[in-house]
Protein backbone atom coordinates (compact mmCIF):
# COMPACT_ATOMS: atom_id res chain seq x y z
CA UNK A 1 0.00 0.00 0.00
CA UNK A 2 1.18 3.61 -1.09
CA UNK A 3 0.77 7.15 1.13
CA UNK A 4 -1.45 8.16 -2.45
CA UNK A 5 -3.75 5.04 -1.88
CA UNK A 6 -4.18 6.01 1.88
CA UNK A 7 -4.61 9.61 0.61
CA UNK A 8 -7.58 8.58 -1.32
CA UNK A 9 -9.34 6.01 1.00
CA UNK A 10 -9.49 8.55 3.43
CA UNK A 11 -9.99 11.49 1.66
CA UNK A 12 -7.52 13.21 3.62
CA UNK A 13 -5.69 16.78 2.56
CA UNK A 14 -2.27 16.48 1.50
CA UNK A 15 -0.54 19.67 3.26
CA UNK A 16 3.39 18.83 2.65
CA UNK A 17 5.33 16.55 0.65
CA UNK A 18 2.65 16.39 -2.89
CA UNK A 19 5.20 14.60 -4.92
CA UNK A 20 6.34 11.39 -2.55
CA UNK A 21 2.79 10.06 -1.78
CA UNK A 22 4.19 6.96 -3.62
CA UNK A 23 6.24 5.93 -0.63
CA UNK A 24 5.38 2.47 0.72
CA UNK A 25 3.16 1.99 3.88
CA UNK A 26 4.10 -0.55 6.01
CA UNK A 27 1.72 -0.02 9.26
CA UNK A 28 0.74 2.12 11.67
CA UNK A 29 1.35 3.88 14.87
CA UNK A 30 -0.41 6.30 17.06
CA UNK A 31 0.80 8.48 19.71
CA UNK A 32 0.70 12.42 20.74
CA UNK A 33 4.01 11.79 23.49
CA UNK A 34 7.01 12.53 21.14
CA UNK A 35 9.00 10.43 23.57
CA UNK A 36 6.60 7.24 22.55
CA UNK A 37 6.70 7.69 18.88
CA UNK A 38 10.54 8.20 18.70
CA UNK A 39 10.82 5.01 20.72
CA UNK A 40 8.17 2.74 19.08
CA UNK A 41 7.06 4.38 15.57
CA UNK A 42 9.18 2.05 12.79
CA UNK A 43 10.23 2.96 9.35
CA UNK A 44 7.68 3.11 6.46
CA UNK A 45 4.57 3.20 9.06
CA UNK A 46 1.79 5.74 9.20
CA UNK A 47 1.64 7.96 12.54
CA UNK A 48 -1.48 9.13 13.60
CA UNK A 49 -1.20 12.32 16.45
CA UNK A 50 -3.33 15.43 16.56
CA UNK A 51 0.40 17.42 17.41
CA UNK A 52 1.16 19.38 14.63
CA UNK A 53 4.38 21.85 15.98
CA UNK A 54 8.08 21.54 14.28
CA UNK A 55 9.30 19.08 16.24
CA UNK A 56 6.80 16.52 14.54
CA UNK A 57 8.39 16.70 11.64
CA UNK A 58 11.63 16.44 13.24
CA UNK A 59 10.18 13.23 14.92
CA UNK A 60 8.79 12.18 11.87
CA UNK A 61 12.25 12.62 9.65
CA UNK A 62 13.91 11.14 12.45
CA UNK A 63 11.53 8.42 12.87
CA UNK A 64 11.61 7.78 8.88
CA UNK A 65 7.75 6.95 8.97
CA UNK A 66 6.03 7.16 5.50
CA UNK A 67 3.61 10.12 6.71
CA UNK A 68 1.86 12.16 9.43
CA UNK A 69 -1.94 12.41 9.65
CA UNK A 70 -2.87 15.06 12.07
CA UNK A 71 -6.67 14.59 13.05
CA UNK A 72 -9.12 16.88 14.16
CA UNK A 73 -8.68 19.30 11.87
CA UNK A 74 -5.66 20.97 13.25
CA UNK A 75 -3.93 23.36 10.94
CA UNK A 76 0.03 23.16 11.54
CA UNK A 77 1.26 26.42 11.58
CA UNK A 78 3.60 28.27 8.48
CA UNK A 79 7.50 27.23 10.02
CA UNK A 80 6.18 23.50 10.38
CA UNK A 81 4.62 23.50 7.02
CA UNK A 82 8.33 24.90 5.58
CA UNK A 83 10.35 22.52 7.68
CA UNK A 84 8.57 19.65 6.50
CA UNK A 85 8.78 20.77 2.67
CA UNK A 86 12.33 21.08 3.18
CA UNK A 87 12.59 17.52 4.83
CA UNK A 88 10.46 15.80 2.15
CA UNK A 89 8.07 14.85 5.16
CA UNK A 90 4.61 13.78 3.94
CA UNK A 91 2.28 15.75 6.45
CA UNK A 92 -1.54 14.70 5.68
CA UNK A 93 -4.72 16.42 7.32
CA UNK A 94 -7.94 15.02 8.29
CA UNK A 95 -11.24 16.36 9.96
CA UNK A 96 -11.65 13.15 11.80
CA UNK A 97 -10.47 11.87 14.88
CA UNK A 98 -7.75 9.87 15.68
CA UNK A 99 -9.81 6.66 17.17
CA UNK A 100 -11.61 6.85 13.39
CA UNK A 101 -8.46 7.31 11.39
CA UNK A 102 -6.83 4.29 12.71
CA UNK A 103 -10.20 2.72 12.61
CA UNK A 104 -10.12 3.04 8.66
CA UNK A 105 -6.56 2.37 8.30
CA UNK A 106 -7.09 -0.82 10.03
CA UNK A 107 -9.90 -1.48 7.65
CA UNK A 108 -7.57 -1.09 4.63
CA UNK A 109 -5.30 -3.67 6.00
CA UNK A 110 -2.85 -1.55 7.84
CA UNK A 111 -1.28 -3.33 10.66
CA UNK A 112 0.30 -1.78 13.97
CA UNK B 1 9.87 42.38 31.65
CA UNK B 2 10.14 39.49 30.27
CA UNK B 3 10.59 36.09 31.70
CA UNK B 4 10.89 33.84 28.72
CA UNK B 5 13.47 34.77 26.27
CA UNK B 6 15.49 31.28 24.34
CA UNK B 7 18.87 31.84 23.19
CA UNK B 8 21.15 29.90 20.48
CA UNK B 9 21.03 27.45 22.91
CA UNK B 10 17.83 26.23 22.45
CA UNK B 11 17.22 23.97 19.06
CA UNK B 12 14.18 25.93 17.49
CA UNK B 13 15.73 29.39 18.14
CA UNK B 14 16.82 31.68 15.48
CA UNK B 15 20.79 32.53 15.28
CA UNK B 16 20.31 35.93 15.96
CA UNK B 17 19.41 34.84 19.67
CA UNK B 18 23.11 35.70 20.97
CA UNK B 19 23.26 37.62 23.94
CA UNK B 20 24.57 40.99 23.00
CA UNK B 21 21.45 41.33 20.31
CA UNK B 22 19.40 39.69 23.10
CA UNK B 23 19.75 42.61 25.74
CA UNK B 24 20.25 45.17 23.44
CA UNK B 25 16.58 44.49 22.09
CA UNK B 26 15.51 43.99 25.85
CA UNK B 27 16.82 47.45 26.53
CA UNK B 28 15.15 49.21 23.43
CA UNK B 29 12.15 47.86 24.52
CA UNK B 30 12.38 49.09 28.03
CA UNK B 31 12.20 45.67 30.08
CA UNK B 32 13.81 45.87 32.93
CA UNK B 33 14.69 42.27 33.07
CA UNK B 34 14.28 39.38 31.29
CA UNK B 35 14.68 35.41 31.85
CA UNK B 36 16.78 33.62 29.62
CA UNK B 37 15.06 29.83 29.35
CA UNK B 38 16.80 27.61 27.33
CA UNK B 39 15.14 23.70 26.63
CA UNK B 40 17.26 21.87 29.81
CA UNK B 41 20.05 23.54 30.13
CA UNK B 42 21.71 27.19 31.79
CA UNK B 43 24.52 27.26 29.58
CA UNK B 44 24.04 30.72 28.44
CA UNK B 45 23.00 32.18 31.22
CA UNK B 46 26.11 33.56 32.64
CA UNK B 47 26.90 34.91 28.78
CA UNK B 48 23.79 36.86 28.93
CA UNK B 49 23.95 38.01 32.44
CA UNK B 50 27.47 39.26 31.50
CA UNK B 51 25.82 41.54 28.30
CA UNK B 52 23.07 42.35 30.47
CA UNK B 53 24.99 43.89 33.05
CA UNK B 54 26.80 45.90 30.66
CA UNK B 55 23.82 47.20 28.92
CA UNK B 56 21.94 47.22 32.07
CA UNK B 57 19.28 44.95 32.01
CA UNK B 58 18.64 42.09 34.53
CA UNK B 59 19.01 38.68 33.83
CA UNK B 60 17.12 35.82 35.49
CA UNK B 61 19.05 32.93 35.48
CA UNK B 62 16.53 29.94 34.40
CA UNK B 63 15.84 26.79 32.38
CA UNK B 64 12.35 25.66 30.78
CA UNK B 65 12.59 21.82 31.67
CA UNK B 66 10.61 19.63 29.72
CA UNK B 67 8.79 17.26 32.10
CA UNK B 68 8.19 13.56 31.20
CA UNK B 69 4.50 14.46 30.36
CA UNK B 70 5.81 16.72 27.41
CA UNK B 71 4.78 19.97 29.37
CA UNK B 72 6.88 22.89 29.85
CA UNK B 73 7.84 24.51 33.33
CA UNK B 74 10.10 27.52 33.77
CA UNK B 75 12.59 27.48 36.73
CA UNK B 76 14.45 30.81 38.14
CA UNK B 77 17.46 30.59 40.25
CA UNK B 78 19.15 33.38 42.37
CA UNK B 79 22.04 33.53 40.67
CA UNK B 80 24.11 31.41 37.47
CA UNK B 81 25.76 29.35 39.84
CA UNK B 82 22.34 27.93 41.48
CA UNK B 83 21.01 27.40 38.53
CA UNK B 84 23.84 25.41 36.60
CA UNK B 85 24.22 23.37 39.71
CA UNK B 86 20.61 22.40 39.23
CA UNK B 87 21.26 21.99 35.80
CA UNK B 88 23.45 18.77 36.76
CA UNK B 89 20.83 17.16 37.94
CA UNK B 90 18.66 17.91 35.14
CA UNK B 91 21.24 16.59 32.71
CA UNK B 92 20.96 13.12 34.91
CA UNK B 93 17.09 12.76 34.13
CA UNK B 94 17.76 13.52 30.22
CA UNK B 95 17.60 10.18 27.85
CA UNK B 96 20.94 8.78 26.53
CA UNK B 97 21.08 9.91 22.76
CA UNK B 98 22.62 12.97 21.63
CA UNK B 99 20.89 15.83 19.11
CA UNK B 100 20.21 15.62 15.67
CA UNK B 101 21.34 19.29 14.29
CA UNK B 102 20.37 18.22 11.23
CA UNK B 103 16.31 17.55 12.36
CA UNK B 104 16.37 19.96 15.61
CA UNK B 105 18.46 22.26 14.95
CA UNK B 106 21.81 23.68 16.40
CA UNK B 107 22.54 24.02 20.34
CA UNK B 108 25.27 26.46 20.82
CA UNK B 109 27.02 27.71 24.19
CA UNK B 110 28.28 30.95 23.39
CA UNK B 111 30.25 34.07 25.12
CA UNK B 112 28.71 37.01 26.30
CA UNK B 113 30.35 38.99 22.72
CA UNK B 114 28.45 36.06 20.95
CA UNK B 115 31.48 33.87 20.24
CA UNK B 116 30.94 30.29 19.69
CA UNK B 117 32.42 28.50 22.82
CA UNK B 118 31.29 24.83 21.67
CA UNK B 119 28.19 23.02 20.62
CA UNK B 120 25.81 21.11 23.58
CA UNK B 121 25.55 17.42 22.16
CA UNK B 122 22.77 16.33 24.60
CA UNK B 123 18.98 16.13 23.29
CA UNK B 124 18.02 18.80 25.34
CA UNK B 125 14.61 18.94 23.29
CA UNK B 126 13.49 16.01 25.16
CA UNK B 127 11.64 15.29 28.04
CA UNK B 128 13.08 14.20 31.46
CA UNK B 129 12.47 11.38 33.37
CA UNK B 130 10.76 13.56 36.07
CA UNK B 131 7.10 14.02 35.69
CA UNK B 132 5.88 17.34 36.19
CA UNK B 133 5.20 17.23 40.00
CA UNK B 134 9.40 16.23 40.76
CA UNK B 135 10.29 18.85 38.65
CA UNK B 136 8.57 21.49 40.55
CA UNK B 137 10.17 19.54 43.99
CA UNK B 138 13.37 19.56 42.26
CA UNK B 139 13.18 23.45 41.33
CA UNK B 140 12.17 24.43 45.00
CA UNK B 141 14.45 22.14 46.66
CA UNK B 142 17.15 23.75 44.99
CA UNK B 143 16.03 27.45 46.13
CA UNK B 144 13.98 28.21 42.63
CA UNK B 145 11.39 29.71 41.47
CA UNK B 146 8.73 26.78 39.01
CA UNK B 147 6.25 28.67 36.65
CA UNK B 148 4.35 26.72 34.47
CA UNK B 149 5.12 27.61 30.80
CA UNK B 150 2.50 28.67 28.20
CA UNK B 151 -0.28 26.61 29.54
CA UNK B 152 -2.97 27.66 27.36
CA UNK B 153 -0.81 25.95 24.12
CA UNK B 154 -1.96 22.78 22.78
CA UNK B 155 1.40 21.79 22.55
CA UNK B 156 4.12 21.57 25.79
CA UNK B 157 1.43 23.60 27.77
CA UNK B 158 0.07 22.45 30.92
CA UNK B 159 -3.56 23.02 29.68
CA UNK B 160 -3.58 22.15 26.40
CA UNK B 161 -1.34 18.80 27.01
CA UNK B 162 -3.41 17.70 30.72
CA UNK B 163 -6.57 19.39 29.89
CA UNK B 164 -6.47 20.27 33.94
CA UNK B 165 -4.46 21.80 36.67
CA UNK B 166 -3.14 18.63 38.51
CA UNK B 167 -4.15 18.65 41.97
CA UNK B 168 -1.01 19.55 44.63
CA UNK B 169 1.20 20.90 41.89
CA UNK B 170 3.05 23.75 43.69
CA UNK B 171 3.50 26.35 41.04
CA UNK B 172 5.11 29.91 41.84
CA UNK B 173 3.33 31.21 38.55
CA UNK B 174 1.44 30.56 35.31
CA UNK B 175 2.52 31.67 32.09
CA UNK B 176 -0.01 32.26 29.59
CA UNK B 177 1.31 32.58 25.93
CA UNK B 178 1.40 36.02 23.68
CA UNK B 179 -2.13 35.74 22.91
CA UNK B 180 -3.80 34.20 25.15
CA UNK B 181 -6.22 36.43 27.10
CA UNK B 182 -6.16 36.15 30.76
CA UNK B 183 -9.81 36.78 31.24
CA UNK B 184 -11.15 34.68 28.94
CA UNK B 185 -8.51 31.58 30.58
CA UNK B 186 -9.89 31.73 33.74
CA UNK B 187 -13.52 31.96 32.68
CA UNK B 188 -12.74 28.93 31.28
CA UNK B 189 -10.31 27.23 34.04
CA UNK B 190 -11.72 28.92 37.36
CA UNK B 191 -8.97 27.43 39.02
CA UNK B 192 -6.55 29.27 37.57
CA UNK B 193 -7.59 31.81 40.30
CA UNK B 194 -5.72 30.35 42.61
CA UNK B 195 -2.17 31.18 40.76
CA UNK B 196 -0.16 34.45 39.86
CA UNK B 197 -0.97 34.91 35.96
CA UNK B 198 2.23 35.96 33.88
CA UNK B 199 2.55 36.26 30.34
CA UNK B 200 5.54 36.12 28.50
CA UNK B 201 7.43 35.90 24.93
CA UNK B 202 8.71 32.79 24.88
CA UNK B 203 10.89 34.77 21.99
CA UNK B 204 12.54 32.51 19.35
CA UNK B 205 14.16 35.28 17.90
CA UNK B 206 14.90 38.88 18.48
CA UNK B 207 11.55 40.22 17.08
CA UNK B 208 9.21 38.54 19.74
CA UNK B 209 11.25 39.65 22.69
CA UNK B 210 7.97 41.62 24.46
CA UNK B 211 7.06 43.61 27.47
CA UNK B 212 3.44 41.40 28.18
CA UNK B 213 3.33 41.26 32.11
CA UNK B 214 4.28 44.57 34.39
CA UNK B 215 6.31 43.77 37.58
CA UNK B 216 5.71 46.35 40.65
CA UNK B 217 9.31 45.83 42.00
CA UNK B 218 11.73 47.69 43.58
CA UNK B 219 14.36 46.46 41.68
CA UNK B 220 15.17 43.56 39.18
CA UNK B 221 16.31 41.04 41.44
CA UNK B 222 15.47 37.40 42.05
CA UNK B 223 13.84 37.88 45.64
CA UNK B 224 11.83 41.03 44.33
CA UNK B 225 10.45 38.84 41.72
CA UNK B 226 9.92 36.31 44.17
CA UNK B 227 7.74 38.65 46.28
CA UNK B 228 5.91 40.26 43.24
CA UNK B 229 4.79 36.54 42.17
CA UNK B 230 3.75 36.05 45.90
CA UNK B 231 1.99 39.87 45.44
CA UNK B 232 3.31 40.84 48.87
CA UNK B 233 5.25 43.25 50.30
CA UNK B 234 3.27 45.98 47.86
CA UNK B 235 4.72 43.76 44.96
CA UNK B 236 2.53 42.32 42.55
CA UNK B 237 2.96 41.38 38.50
CA UNK B 238 0.02 41.88 36.52
CA UNK B 239 -0.44 41.22 32.55
CA UNK B 240 -0.72 44.30 30.62
CA UNK B 241 -3.52 44.39 28.00
CA UNK B 242 -2.64 43.41 24.56
CA UNK B 243 -3.07 47.61 23.27
CA UNK B 244 -1.00 48.74 26.05
CA UNK B 245 2.13 46.31 25.53
CA UNK B 246 3.75 48.46 22.85
CA UNK B 247 4.14 51.45 24.49
CA UNK B 248 6.44 49.59 27.32
ZN1 LIG C 1 10.10 28.38 25.56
Amino acid sequence: MTVQQIVDALGLKVLSGDGLLERAVSGGYASDLLSYVMAKAQPGEVWVTLQAHPNVVAVASLTDVACVIITEGIQPDEVTLAKARQEGVILLGTNEDTFRTVARLAALGLEG
Amino acid sequence: MDLHVHTVLSACAELEMLPGPIVERARALGLAGIGVTDHNSAENVLAVSEAGRRAGVAVFAGLELQAKEEVHILAFFPGAGQALRFQEEVYRQLPAGQNDPRRFGHQLVVSADGELLRENTRFLQAPLAWPLRECAEAIHAHGGLAIAAHIDRPAYGLLGVLGVLPPGLFLDAVELSRHADPAEWTAREPALRQFTLISSSDAHRLAEIAAQTWFRVAEPTFEELKLALQGTAGREAHILAVERRHVQ
